[in-house]
């Protein structure tokens, strides 16, 4: 009846037989009468379809997304990074894509071993001890880190610098919400010396301070304050870091982070509309029991040979169950086999390498922005990496619409997340953004300046920025 | 040392000023490092990741492949897990750049293609559990269960009951359930099974009371049972003003002669990758939909898609939303692989998909009764538990782990075991539909010859696995003295 199943009509009727049944319902008769009489479908279709037509299907929703054929300037926690083929000849093979967790270690030490490798190059990155074998993304990941403060804390205020991505933030939020009394702070980190004042009020009940470095806006925020603030009051410092900047910039432990998190899609993994992505936490070796999900640890089987198995496993929650440190389970194995393959193919140099690639040309196109009147860089002379907030003279969304004409994806309308940005534009480089694409960028927005502010070349530089209000 | 490696870590093989990629050049104006990232922010020293070439690198990764278990080389009868083909031809997913390249924050306008796929595994997944509304963004079955008991709670916080502060869990239920409920800030009251493996009404009753805020059951339960009493179990709980949560984990034995709406549910989530098909991959990613009735429709997580009769568009528009659980949308090749899926097998597919694993599983528990204990010897869904009563009376450690262990020399992955915890001893069997007659006979067969060994040499089932690239692992060892760092242990 159909290729997946295997099963003739005869062979079912032996297999009845032997298990001494006449026919396929009496399989079924302990489920009532009422509940198999009604299950017509609405929009469901009676048949399927063959191989042919579910190609066909999925390239015709392929062609649907027009995206992919413009050059991407978006970014804001999902990048446009080139993926080596490796990656997916490895990530591909069925021993690694159709393999179960790796609960019996005798065969599945493939799976365990990538793992380990895993948790040993994010520790390497992050500057950390012990690092799990993954949470479900960024946002999860800040989450849990959020939980596992609180938890080694026993204190119940987490503070969070409103430059963390915005999806983070709110699926904080919707974990905070099934909490108790714990009480969610956002706090802005260019006016956070009240805040982060040691002696302020509620400021012994801080179980962490939560930022992202480089921030949602691209920029790198002073950490000091932050970590200052967290020896001072006893609280958890906790950095979420996009894993390619962290092949230049410090290891978030060298400045003081206890718990470090992140999204591992830009090493290898698909943009895919969102996901599947993967989220990294890694930690001091003294928060290793606090830590949520699967660890693998190296071990040797009786005859002495090497091997690596699933560990600590009495903190999750087969085991302790409503006590577990978290209810996550099966999360993204296939992501950090992607993300294992890609470090180990791009090594120490080539993920600095691709780091400066990605912020040289992010500078380049700024500068060459910022050079044209009434641009601005929305927080003025805070240093960036490859993704940069600007401030146009105009509404950002008709500007978008022209960019999309020229074939252009020119950035996310920051205003979305932030009220207060008005007309600006969050704009993301990085190594698959062609350097001719730069160019195309910059002039098209010049172009568009030029048809609806004319105005605006027309000024001397120093007039302009009190005219732009009323101008455009 | 190396005879005692099966394959060196991938840092061992590391030598410096190997690499396994070429990079493109700056290619614009480069300016000094130190002029645009304050000095004091850059690394000193590079990370210690491996610098290896290419070929090794992939040899590596090849080489640890052959370590593993898998469901397209071998049989994976491991219950509650639905270890089950997955169609190639989802895997065509990867080779189209119009979604594998879809960046998330693309214009809904350009990105038509994807909200399509979201808003018709909407409507299917809808459709095939009977109920009003789904949100596919839970990136896991468990996250879609702690989405399912926060909606609980944010319904009685709007009903002005917050009173209700308890979720009523069987003992035998996944570890998930109490887990995603006490994250939620429930307190969690387990009632024990009747000795048949199911619940037990009187205690039902008993541990409902005005503080209920839920049930949540699986069904057929983890024992592989069908609650033959579903319909007075969530009438009851009803009737005590609580609602009822469906762990989709088995609803691969029901679809198309069951819909978990229609047996008095009112929110349930569902594993993408247990009855959709879509690869476990070692350990995910999975997709865990959470689909709703009526009741909870307004807290269900925003965005979702939706439709206006000419576009697809995202929409936050659902006020009393819990919110966000996800950054972005969900798992979305995951929604892709699961609407090719259902659209392969269609309503009378999916039917067939149904009886040929419960078909199989009574097949399996036919033909092995005679030599193991079936701990509940009746009709069962699309797994059944054996345990070693039999074993254990001709050496006392024949345990399950034992029995089980040796299976792997036959070629095959034990089946899951110790769970449900209800039964002591367990080894849940669970062979799914894509099996063939031929494939279970020969499991058969190995399972009657470790039955045999038991019997005659219970030792060489004691010191089992012997075939595999590694013999039984320290475990004890591993959690004592944890390593989970090759530079830092």
């Amino acid at each position: 009846m159909h290729n997946f199943l295997p099963h003739t009509e005869a062979e079912r009727q032996v297999m009845l037989q032997t298990i001494g049944v006449n026919n396929i319902d009496d399989l079924f008769s302990d489920i009532p009468a009422s509940l198999r009489e009604n299950i017509a479908y609405q929009v469901l279709p009676a048949k399927g379809l063959s191989e042919a037509e579910l190609q066909g299907e999925l390239f015709h929703w392929a062609q649907m997304n027009q995206g992919p054929r413009m050059a991407c300037f978006l970014g804001g926690g999902a990048y446009s990074r080139f993926i080596p083929m490796a990656v997916n000849t490895i990530a591909s093979r069925s021993e690694f894509y159709t393999a179960y967790t790796p609960y019996q270690p005798e065969i599945a030490q493939g799976t365990l071993q990538v793992t380990y490798e895993f948790q040993t190059m994010i520790c390497e990155l992050t500057g950390m001890h012990v690092a799990n074998a993954s949470v479900y993304d960024g946002a999860s990941a800040v989450t849990e880190a959020a939980l596992m403060a609180l938890r080694a804390t026993k204190r119940n205020r987490v503070l969070i610098a409103n430059t963390v991505h915005p999806d983070y933030r709110q699926v904080l939020k919707t974990y905070f919400y099934g909490l108790g009394d714990e009480e969610l702070v956002e706090f802005n980190p260019e006016a956070s010396e009240e805040i982060l004042n040691p002696e302020a009020e509620g400021a012994k009940r801080v179980a962490c301070v939560i930022i992202q470095v480089p921030n949602y806006l691209g920029g790198l925020e002073a950490t000091e304050p932050v970590r200052a603030f967290c020896e001072k009051t006893g609280a958890l410092f906790i950095v979420s870091a996009d894993p390619v900047s962290l092949g230049m910039l410090k290891a978030p432990g060298s400045y003081g982070a206890d718990i470090v998190v992140g999204d591992i899609q830009p090493l290898g993994n698909n943009l895919s509309f969102g996901g599947p992505y993967g989220g990294y936490i890694a930690t001091l070796s003294k928060y290793t029991r606090q830590l949520p999900g699967r660890l693998v640890g190296k071990t040797v089987d009786k005859h002495g040979t090497q091997c690596y198995t699933l560990t600590l496993q009495t903190r999750e929650q087969h085991i302790r169950r409503e006590k577990a440190t978290s209810n996550i389970c099966t999360n993204q194995a296939l992501n950090i086999l992607k993300a294992t393959v890609y470090l180990s193919l791009i090594g120490p140099v080539g993920l600095k390498q691709l780091a400066n690639i990605s912020l040289q040309r992010a500078h380049h196109l700024a500068s060459r922005l910022k050079k044209l009147p009434g641009i601005t860089q929305y927080i003025p002379g805070q240093p960036f990496f490859f993704e940069f907030a600007l401030r146009f003279p105009t509404p950002v969304q008709p500007l978008l619409a022209h960019l999309e004409q020229q074939q252009i994806l020119g950035g996310i309308n920051l205003e979305r997340f932030y009220p207060e940005a008005k007309n600006c534009l969050l704009i993301t480089c990085t190594e698959t953004t062609a350097p001719q694409d730069i160019d195309r960028y910059a002039l098209a927005v010049e172009q568009y300046l030029r048809s609806t502010c004319p105005q605006l070349f027309n000024q001397p530089p120093g007039a302009l920025q009190q005219q732009l209000e009323a101008t455009c | 040392m190396k005879s005692n490696v099966l394959e060196p870590s991938i840092f061992e093989m590391s030598r410096p000023g190997a690499s396994g990629l070429t990079l493109p050049a700056v290619d614009v104006e480069e300016r000094p490092l130190e002029s645009l990232i304050p000095p004091e922010m850059l690394r000193d020293n590079l990370a210690r990741l491996p610098e290896v070439a290419q070929m090794d690198t992939v040899r590596h990764f090849l080489r640890l492949s052959q370590l593993n278990h898998c469901i397209d080389k071998e049989f994976y009868p491991l219950g509650s897990c639905t270890m089950k083909y997955n169609p190639k031809v989802c895997d065509y997913y990867g080779m189209l750049d119009g979604l594998t390249r879809l960046h998330p924050m693309t214009p809904d306008h350009l990105s038509q293609g994807a909200l399509k796929i979201i808003y018709t595994l909407q409507q299917y997944l809808a459709d095939i559990t009977g109920f009003d509304a789904v949100s596919l963004q839970p990136a896991a079955g468990a996250q879609g269960e702690l989405v399912g008991i926060m909606m609980v709670k944010a319904h009685f916080e709007h009903l002005k009951q917050p009173q209700r502060t308890e979720v009523i869990v069987p003992d035998s239920a996944h570890g998930t359930n109490p887990a995603s409920a006490a994250m939620c800030g429930f307190k969690v009251v387990e009632i024990k099974s009747t000795s048949g493996g199911l619940i037990d009404l009187e205690r039902l009753k008993a541990a409902l009371s005005e503080k209920t805020a839920a049930v949540m059951l699986t069904n057929p339960s983890t024992v592989g049972l069908f609650e033959k009493d579903i319909l007075e179990i969530t009438r009851l709980v009803h009737e005590a003003g609580g609602l009822l949560y469906y762990d989709g984990a088995n609803l691969n034995a029901v679809l198309g002669q069951a819909k978990p709406a229609l047996m008095g549910f009112d929110v349930m989530h569902i594993n993408t990758h247990k009855t959709f098909a879509t690869p476990h991959g070692g350990g995910g990613p999975g997709c865990g939909p959470v689909a709703v009735n009526k009741t909870l429709m307004p807290y269900l997580p925003v965005p979702f898609v939706d439709y206006n009769g000419t576009e697809y568009f995202l929409s936050e528009d659902r006020p009393l939303s819990i919110g966000k659980v996800k950054a972005f949308y969900g798992n979305f090749e995951m929604m892709a692989r699961a609407l090719t899926y259902i659209k392969a097998y269609g309503a009378e597919g999916l039917a067939q998909v149904s009886k040929d694993a419960v078909l199989n599983a009574n097949y399996l528990k036919a033909r092995l009764k005679d030599d193991y204990q079936v701990a509940f010897d009746q009709v069962c869904k699309h797994e059944f538990i054996l345990t070693n009563a039999k074993q254990k009376q001709y050496d006392s450690h024949l345990n399950t782990m034992a029995i089980v262990k040796r299976l792997m020399d036959f070629g095959y992955h034990p089946p899951t075991v110790y769970f449900p915890l209800i039964v002591p001893e367990a080894m849940m069997f669970e062979p799914t539909e894509t099996e063939s007659k031929e494939t279970l006979d020969q499991f058969v067969e190995a399972m009657k010859t470790i039955a045999e060994e038991c019997r005659t040499q219970p030792e060489k089932v004691l010191n089992a696995p012997y075939t595999t690239p590694v013999s039984k692992v320290d475990e004890v060892a591993a959690a004592r003295n944890p390593d989970l760092n090759y530079f830092h242990h």
